[in-house]
């Protein structure tokens, strides 16, 4: 919620900077299997957001004094490329993506089956190759898809979204100008069919009535998000059986 | 005709009136269970199981499998099994006469051998052995693996699918149920095989394969 300016975010017929009806989310492309050394890979457009992720494992935990007798432990790393915004961004961890990859790691070790794996460790690089606002729910969107794809067990599929405040307004899936110059931003993490609430923050301020108005979009929006998760992790089998059923 | 089987995802409600619910699934509520996994229902028997597409290969006590030699201890080999777990031979448990200190003399780094999963425990150490009828060191031929929840799609009913393979293209072939094959055959044989193998890995979860991959393997010989 950067600085405060007399930009529009909201026009006269209540529609947004790009056109989006209050509402809308960007247009959003996942296509699985990309990677052929990954266990699992996925790769997202989410508006101008462009995010490769290669999942690999479970295998043995290494250094060995992470390794917990008990469970997996899900390493997730997230990544921006020196490229990947308006001005060379410094490549290497800093204190943004090392929270990011902190907060990934933890939502989705809620939906994989840790405990059957003791001793092992998951590797899920998440690399920002473009970024547009909503990063890190558009990784946790894939991450969760790659994770899939690698055939590692999980009770749900997470699913990522935000929603945030311009203008005074609650609006769905802010772009970067909302972000950069809206009042609030309300990224979170969910799991597609129980609800669960595995990743939140909040940048900004919002009343309650906001908080809940926003968390009801979120939630009618994950129903979207996630239907396009499964068509892009179903897709390349259905599509083959068509074609060999012509046979 | 090939037609696909119900393809599910993780959380999705299985519908359990078809068999009771076994591999694959996870109790999600009262009475309703759920697939783990991305993958495809198989209803066998009385029982439903969500086969993965995809996965490492989990040991299981009495598997045999085929491992590559990658550590040479004092009295035992380490061994990967294309597993998260790499696991471990014990000198005692080979058919030689060794002695501890000389077991680079029968298997060193880089071996194949095909093995019989004996024993493993919660946190998912195993060992194997090779004292049994027919597991041995591997010499010679080609390795080429596959997703472990697919091999029984390469071995097929009985066998039909492998030994269709072995007598079109004059191979030796060994199946691990881990996912490693090991072919050994003249190389354009096993060349063939390969291919055949892939195809089958690629469309497993079609049915009326066997047919397909007849067909094709007389194309691949140019008959």
């Amino acid at each position: 919620m950067g600085t405060a300016s007399d930009i529009k975010l909201i026009d006269e017929n209540g529609l947004r900077v790009d056109g989006r009806s209050p509402t809308e989310l960007r247009p959003i492309k996942i296509e699985t299997d990309v990677l052929d050394r990954a266990d699992g890979s996925a790769y997202i457009e989410w508006g101008g957001n462009k995010i490769m992720v290669a999942v690999y494992g479970p295998r043995e935990a290494y250094p060995k004094h992470t390794q917990d007798i008990e469970k997996a432990i899900i390493k997730a790393r997230y990544n921006m490329a020196a490229f990947s915004v308006d001005e060379r961004k410094r490549p290497g961890p800093d204190r943004r993506s090392v929270e990011i990859s902190k907060v990934i790691s933890e939502a989705l070790s809620n939906a994989v089956m840790v405990e059957q794996f003791p001793r092992a460790q998951i590797d899920v690089f998440i690399e920002v190759l473009q970024a547009d606002a909503g990063t890190r729910i558009a990784g946790l969107t894939a991450a969760s898809v790659a994770l899939a794809s690698a055939g590692i067990p999980m009770r749900d599929l997470v699913v990522g979204c935000t929603a945030g405040k311009i203008d005074g307004q609650i609006v769905l899936d802010l772009g970067k100008e909302e972000d950069n110059f809206g009042q609030a931003d309300l990224p979170m993490g969910i799991l597609s069919k129980s609800g669960k609430v595995v990743l939140m923050q909040m940048d900004g301020d919002l009343s309650v009535e906001e908080f809940d108005k926003a968390t009801e979009m979120i939630l009618d929006a994950i129903k979207r998000i996630n239907e396009i998760q499964r068509q892009a992790l179903a897709g390349k089998f259905i599509s083959l059986a068509l074609e060999r059923g012509g046979e | 005709m090939a037609e696909t089987k119900q393809i599910v995802m993780p959380g999705d409600l299985l519908d359990t009136s078809q068999g009771k619910p076994r591999n694959g699934t996870y109790k999600c509520g009262e009475n309703e269970f759920c697939s783990s996994y991305f993958g495809i229902v198989q209803v066998s028997d009385q029982f439903l199981d969500v086969v993965p597409f995809s996965g490492p290969y989990y040991p299981r006590r009495g598997d045999k499998v085929i491992g590559k030699v990658i550590e040479v201890g004092p009295s035992m080999w380490i061994v990967d099994i294309n597993s998260p777990y790499s696991t471990l031979l014990h000198m005692n448990d080979s058919p030689w006469r060794t002695q501890s200190g000389d077991l680079k003399k029968y298997l060193g780094p880089g071996d194949y051998v095909y093995a019989k999963v004996m024993s493993l425990n919660e946190i998912k150490e195993s060992w194997i052995t090779l004292k049994d009828v027919g597991l041995r060191k591997l010499e010679g031929g080609h390795i080429t693996s596959v997703p472990a929840p697919k091999v029984p799609r390469i071995i097929g009913k009985g066998g039909s699918m492998v030994n269709m393979i072995k007598d079109a293209t004059e191979t030796r072939i060994v199946v691990g149920q881990n996912g490693l094959i090991w072919i050994d055959g003249t190389p354009e044989n096993v060349m063939i095989a390969i291919k055949a193998v892939k195809m089958v890995e690629n469309e497993a979860h079609t049915t009326g394969l066997t047919d397909r991959i007849q067909s094709y393997l007389k194309e691949l010989k140019g008959e």
